[in-house]
């Protein structure tokens, strides 16, 4: 099913279908592909994934409290429904549409995190309808105050939830245009995981089996931030993109500052992963905000931390039914037991980090470019964070990866499971050495399409 | 048509009220159904002179979703769950009721100071919506319960809804079906939600849900 919606994803690429309701630009282009390859990945690792889960009830992580998991039906069917909300987020042409695409996005993925049945997903599961919910509900807000900014003008007030025609000018009011704006950050920015709203995402990330947490950071995140692009559009259509930038700069770097702070003291492997989609969500945000270069490498940034941690997700999977513990300090000597995931592992780390050669590297150096021409302290800022980042991460990963072991034979690695997050991280490298001129086209286009200069 | 205007908004704000005064859960929820009601036949009294067919058939849906489903689903999350009725506020109901009321009169002082752009169908219409959105805030965060909180939610819903509606003459069809739809299916797996929480905490206060931080 994934290869079929990849297959899918590549024609619509070559040939985007267009008008009405639904229809693909630049944008939802490049954000289909990236959650086609996530969910390939993904899909394929269900499977053995599936396979290994015991039936009936297993103990809990810690020993206490037993677990069952719900239906192997059930989890199968919603993953296909998320995928399908997904593919709507990307094709829809009209807010409202797009509203209604990123609400069932939330629905189709709960009963995925409350897979594993315990109290600890539960909560997740329930803090996560609730904060989204309300959250999105406030982007329907902002889409209402968009049809008020635009009531005085010629074409008169609903028109302006279309994303065709987006040259409006001045048409649109700016107070309400603003007010408009950050309801919909701010819903949508929920969804995202931008800090303040992000309260949900380490507690989700962490208790949702590790497919669909792969699946949530990796696509997920992506379709909420498409949500924000298209009101930067809009904004930039009507001549309020600088206003519109200063809202994301000051998310973007509230983000990465604080979650490089709670990096700096994670215990657990997959809430480290977590905070980290965090910071990564903060450069998105910074780099549309710094305009300029920034949009094109805030894409190409979001294509590589998509890659990048589902992998790490997906290998955190891998070690969380080898040790069955998400403790770091319980973990050890991954990279003995477990050599291809452990090495997945450190090289994933050493992708998300911005090191060269992955292609992580290019798009923060982007980013920070276009930051040292708006202002020098922005960049500066985001080194801070950067490093802050670092230093957390490195201590957590090279724990896991290298330190003492506690499993000392190796166990059997099954390709099901290794297969998807060393093709996922290859691809990330080939994107560092050399960017396709037809990636880069699209991603050009995309970049264009947002319109912030 | 002024006169049911104001006699269905009025009668929105009373069920906010009824929510916030109201002690006993089941009372809650039938607060909520009256709610739905009213906010079901609004287009008609708002627009009587654009009464189609496609109206009608969705205002037919928006209210047995309102008033029937979403009510009986809570209810039978209530009797299932076996959840002690009792609402468990974090903020007492006397000044509960005064942040209704104060929510109110805000949200009119603001329309007062930054009017709207359009002229509204209703004075009162764009203040009613702005309390109701806000008491199911409100509702959603002074409330101990999974269950009052998916019920914060909703008047929440009610709120942006009633809004819309003092926006849009008529969002098209199938969006409109969307919203409802979305609704829907957020109610339904909350509902599904409520009872695993009273199976597996045997309780539904919030509360007891803090394993998850850091």
């Amino acid at each position: 099913m994934g290869a079929v919606h990849l297959l899918l994803s590549v024609l619509a690429w070559n040939d985007p279908p267009g008008g009405g309701w639904l229809g693909l630009d630049a944008l939802g282009r490049v954000f289909l592909g990236i959650t086609s390859l996530v969910f390939l990945a993904a899909s394929v690792y269900a499977v053995s994934y599936l396979r290994d889960e015991p039936a009936g009830m297993q103990p809990d992580m810690g020993g206490e409290d037993p677990f069952s998991n719900a239906k192997e039906s059930v989890f199968v069917g919603c993953l296909l429904l998320f995928l399908a909300s997904m593919t709507l987020v990307c094709a829809s042409r009209h807010l409202t549409l797009l509203w209604v695409a990123i609400e069932a996005t939330t629905l189709a993925s709960a009963p995925l995190i409350y897979f594993h049945r315990h109290r600890r997903s539960l909560e997740a599961t329930w803090k996560y309808l609730l904060v989204c919910s309300v959250g999105i509900g406030l982007a329907l807000l902002g889409n209402f105050l968009l049809v008020l900014a635009a009531a005085r003008g010629a074409s008169g007030g609903a028109e302006v939830l279309w994303l065709d025609g987006l040259a409006h000018g001045p048409e649109l009011d700016p107070h309400w245009l603003r007010l408009a704006f950050i309801l919909l950050v701010v819903g949508y920015g929920t969804k995202m995981g931008l800090v303040p709203l992000h309260t949900w995402l380490p507690d989700t990330h962490s208790e949702a089996p590790s497919v669909v947490s792969a699946l949530l950071s990796g696509a997920l995140l992506n379709c909420a931030f498409l949500g924000i692009l298209r009101a930067v559009q809009i904004c930039a259509g009507a001549g309020q993109a600088t206003f519109a930038q200063h809202v994301l700069v000051g998310f973007g770097l509230l983000s990465m500052a604080v979650a490089a702070l709670f990096l700096l003291n994670s215990r657990d492997t997959k809430r480290m992963l977590a905070y980290s989609s965090v910071e990564h969500m903060g450069i998105l945000a910074l780099g549309v905000g710094l305009g300029g270069g920034g949009v094109f490498f805030a894409l190409f940034h979001a294509l590589n931390h998509s890659l990048c941690k589902a992998a790490m997700f997906l290998v955190a999977g891998t070690f969380l039914s080898t040790f069955r513990t998400r403790l770091v300090a319980r973990l050890g000597g991954a990279i003995h037991t477990l050599p291809i995931a452990g090495g997945v592992w450190v090289a994933g780390f050493v992708a998300l980090s911005g090191t060269p050669p992955f292609g992580l590297f290019l798009s923060e150096l982007g980013v920070l470019r276009a930051g040292l021409q708006v202002n020098p302290w922005i960049a500066a800022a985001f080194l801070a964070s950067l490093a802050t980042a670092f230093v957390g991460m490195a201590r957590v990963v090279l724990t896991v990866a290298l330190g003492p072991p506690v499993l000392v034979p190796p166990v059997r690695e099954s390709w099901g499971k290794s297969l998807p997050p060393l093709a996922l991280l290859a691809l990330a490298l080939m994107l560092g050495l050399s960017v396709p001129a037809w990636l880069a086209e699209g991603l050009r286009q995309a970049a264009a399409l947002v319109g912030v200069s | 048509m002024t006169g049911t205007v104001d006699f269905l908004l009025v009668s929105m704000i009373l069920a906010n009220l009824w929510v916030l005064g109201s002690s006993r859960l089941p009372s809650c929820i039938r607060a909520l159904a009256f709610q739905g009601v009213a906010l079901g036949l609004l287009p008609f009294a708002l627009y009587p002179g654009h009464i189609t067919w496609d109206l009608v058939m969705l205002a037919l849906i928006s209210i047995t979703l309102k008033a029937v489903v979403f009510p009986h689903l809570l209810k039978r999350a209530l009797l299932e769950a076996r959840v002690d009725p009792q609402v468990e506020p974090f903020v007492g109901h006397g000044v509960s009721l005064v942040v209704g009321v104060a929510s109110l009169a805000l949200s009119v002082a603001l329309f007062r100071r930054h009017p709207l752009p359009i002229v509204p169908p209703s004075d009162l219409l764009m203040p009613v919506a702005v309390s109701t959105l806000l008491v199911g805030l409100f509702v959603l965060i002074a409330r101990r319960k999974a269950l009052t909180q998916a019920l914060g939610y909703l008047v929440f819903e009610n709120g942006i809804q009633a809004f819309g509606l003092g926006v849009l003459k008529h969002a098209p069809l199938m969006v409109e079906l969307g919203i409802l739809l979305d609704i829907f299916f957020a109610v339904f797996v909350m509902g599904i939600t409520i009872f695993h929480i009273r199976r597996a905490f045997a309780t539904l206060d919030t509360l007891e849900m803090a394993e998850l931080r850091g």
